[in-house]
């Protein structure tokens, strides 16, 4: 039973377009699935006690470039594309390789991931003659706008296809890290480096590859995300907020588990449509100050996410040891509470 | 002329100026760091809080400026204790990085409460100061009183840390955290006079942006990512080295704004704080630990 599951699940989301043709819940859908890409990517190296606030960057840097070749160069999003996860996976191996090499970690390499995002907002504000600046930017539309070599549809069920695709892919190389001794390396880096570095652990290395898979994902996710709205600013592909928003809604999910960062995304989405239809402009906020709340109660009481404190512990993504030995996102324990507490 | 243009100091006066504010946004962000060892990622909200305190009081409720600012010190130094109890305290054993999420969902919170409460216009006291003149530049009055009143702000909790019982107690605990315990030093109670501190500067803050800058919920983003770099720049937990680094940083976005657009200047700002990271991974002014 639970080897056919995931298929017959899957069968019946592939199937949903063929059936369905509301375009409103199918937006939604494709919005919930490209999110839940990026934040199932952030996750990858989240779960590892690898807080980055740098995603944020990664996304615009994909969602942008990918634009940018596409009215300039007249380059198809499918060159466009692997070039922007190239070019991103660059940049976050400029700014990660020296924060691994000088042990940068916990706080430090948050905030400093957090300048990156910051100065990729910037740049593109900057630069307004050529990307738009904060006004925003929209990539040409070629023809009719129905078209595989542009990459651009116009119906919602294509584009559900996609980003299924897109989200499905995302999952496997989740579920393929979780199985892998990448994730045995990692897990022993983020219990404590020197120990991992002595048992033979290229803890530089092993954190590099992590990040660079995670910051290319999440920029494919961004590509995605300009390709399927057809417009982006620097506010919603960029910055702090944006990076704040993928770190929450996988925290609410709960990042341990596979489908946690997902959770997240279906949870924050819906909570913020719901509130907009039925209480219209006069919800405005009120989606987010709800999410803040929910934020605090569940680090606060259920560290492991929605997802993970549901799950009886055998149940979560990783066989070999429940996740309460990570040391981020953890509950307090006895220990550092009567350390502290005096 | 005097073989520097006029503009360049113009723009290096206006650093120092824009200086002393972002030192006093680090101050309060520093000190809570280094005594209770957490990030207040939504301390800039709290900032924003204190600004909407001020434009009730001064413009709906005609209160007196001064009279007003003393009220919000107080009322945001005492969102800051509120903060630790409800927040700060049931995590205090918890992995850092779950203090600075759950505070970053106190951030998502004040944020949507503003919008809320107080909708998205851009809001302003209509206060104008007189803009100086002073051998043909020109020097914003705002910000030479907030300068100056910052500048006295961080002297006072110099003193109070250094000369009196409670902050000698507040210093001791920022060394050790395990001993000072031992030594019959209630932290609970130190932690809540830190949180209020804290929460008076930021209050502090508000009353001097409130002078130059319009209120909207979303000024923390403004101000928010640029003052955790500078106290990490500065090492976090060294007031000192925020201190520091606030002027470095002003300074950097003032002079490449005069050449470049304004953010140009935060763009080599954070590129700055990027490679001196690479350099110096605890800060300009690490700690000795």
């Amino acid at each position: 039973m639970r080897r056919v599951l995931p298929w017959v699940i899957g069968a019946a989301l592939v199937a949903v377009p063929f059936v369905y043709h509301e375009p409103y819940p199918l937006h939604i859908m494709v919005i919930v699935l490209i999110w839940s890409t990026m934040y199932t990517s952030w996750s990858v190296m989240g779960r590892f006690g690898l807080v980055s606030l740098g995603h944020g960057g990664f996304m615009g840097i994909g969602a942008y470039v990918v634009a940018l070749l596409w009215n300039y160069l007249q380059l198809t999003p499918w060159i466009g594309i692997p070039l922007a996860m190239l070019a991103t996976a660059v940049i976050a191996l400029l700014v990660a390789y020296p924060c691994f090499r000088f042990r940068i970690i916990g706080h430090y390499f948050a905030l400093v991931t957090l300048a990156l995002s910051a100065i990729v907002q910037q740049v593109i504000i900057a630069t307004r003659d050529y990307s738009g600046g904060s006004l925003g930017y929209t990539p040409n539309r070629y023809h009719d706008g129905n078209s595989i070599y542009a990459l651009q549809f116009t119906d919602k069920q294509t584009w559900y296809l996609i980003a299924l695709g897109a989200w499905a892919v995302a999952l496997l190389i989740r579920y393929r890290v979780d199985r892998s001794m990448l994730r045995y390396a990692l897990e022993a880096i983020a219990e404590d480096e020197d120990a991992a570095a002595a048992a033979g652990v290229h803890v530089t290395a092993e954190k590099l590859k992590i990040t660079l898979l995670s910051a290319a994902m999440t920029a494919f996710g961004g590509a995605l995300y300009c390709q399927y709205q057809m417009f982006i600013s620097p506010d919603t592909v960029t910055g702090f907020a944006v990076s704040l928003q993928m770190v929450f809604a996988a925290v609410v999910g709960g990042i341990y588990v596979l489908l946690g960062p997902t959770v997240g995304a279906i949870i924050t989405i819906v909570l913020a449509e719901a509130l907009r239809i039925f209480f219209g402009t006069a919800a405005v906020g009120w989606d987010n100050l709800i999410y803040g709340v929910l934020l605090v109660l569940f680090i606060i009481f259920l560290p492991q996410g929605l997802v993970g404190s549901l799950l009886p512990d055998r149940a979560r993504s990783g066989k070999a040891e429940p996740p309460s030995t990570s040391p981020a996102l953890q509950g307090p324990s006895a220990q550092s509470v009567a350390a502290t507490d005096g | 002329m005097f073989g520097i243009d006029i503009y360049l100091l113009e723009a290096l006066i206006n650093g120092l100026l824009l200086g002393g504010v972002l030192a006093l946004l680090a101050l309060g962000l520093n000190l809570i760091f280094g005594v209770i060892d957490v990030v207040w990622i939504c301390y800039v909200e709290l900032i924003m809080l204190g600004m909407y305190g001020m434009y009730y009081m001064y413009v709906s409720f005609h209160m007196p400026f001064v009279f007003a600012a003393v009220i919000c010190i107080a009322g945001v130094g005492g969102l800051g204790m509120l903060l630790h109890i409800l927040v700060i305290a049931p995590l205090l054993g918890s992995a850092p990085i779950n203090q600075l999420l759950a505070t970053g969902g106190v951030l998502f919170f004040l944020q949507s409460f503003a919008t809320v409460a107080f909708g998205i216009d851009f809001r302003n006291l209509g206060i104008r100061l007189p803009v100086l003149e002073v051998s043909g530049m020109f020097l914003s009055y705002a910000r030479l009183l907030a300068c100056g009143t910052a500048l006295a702000g961080m002297v006072l909790v110099y003193l109070f840390l250094a000369r009196t019982y409670t902050g000698t107690a507040i210093r001791a605990i920022a060394q050790d955290r395990q001993i000072m315990p031992l030594m019959g030093v209630d932290t609970r109670r130190i932690y809540l006079i830190t949180s209020f501190v804290g929460g008076a500067l930021a209050g502090l803050a508000a009353c001097l942006l409130v002078l130059q800058y319009d209120i909207h919920p979303f000024i923390g983003l403004t101000f928010g990512p640029i003052t955790f770099l500078i106290c990490v720049l500065g090492g976090l937990g060294n007031m000192f080295g925020g201190f520091v680094a606030a002027f470095i940083f002003a300074e950097i976005i003032s002079v490449s704004g005069l050449y470049l657009d304004l953010e140009w200047g935060y763009v080599f700002a954070f590129v700055f704080f990027i490679v001196v990271m690479f350099i110096r991974p605890r800060g300009l002014m690490a700690r000795r630990s």
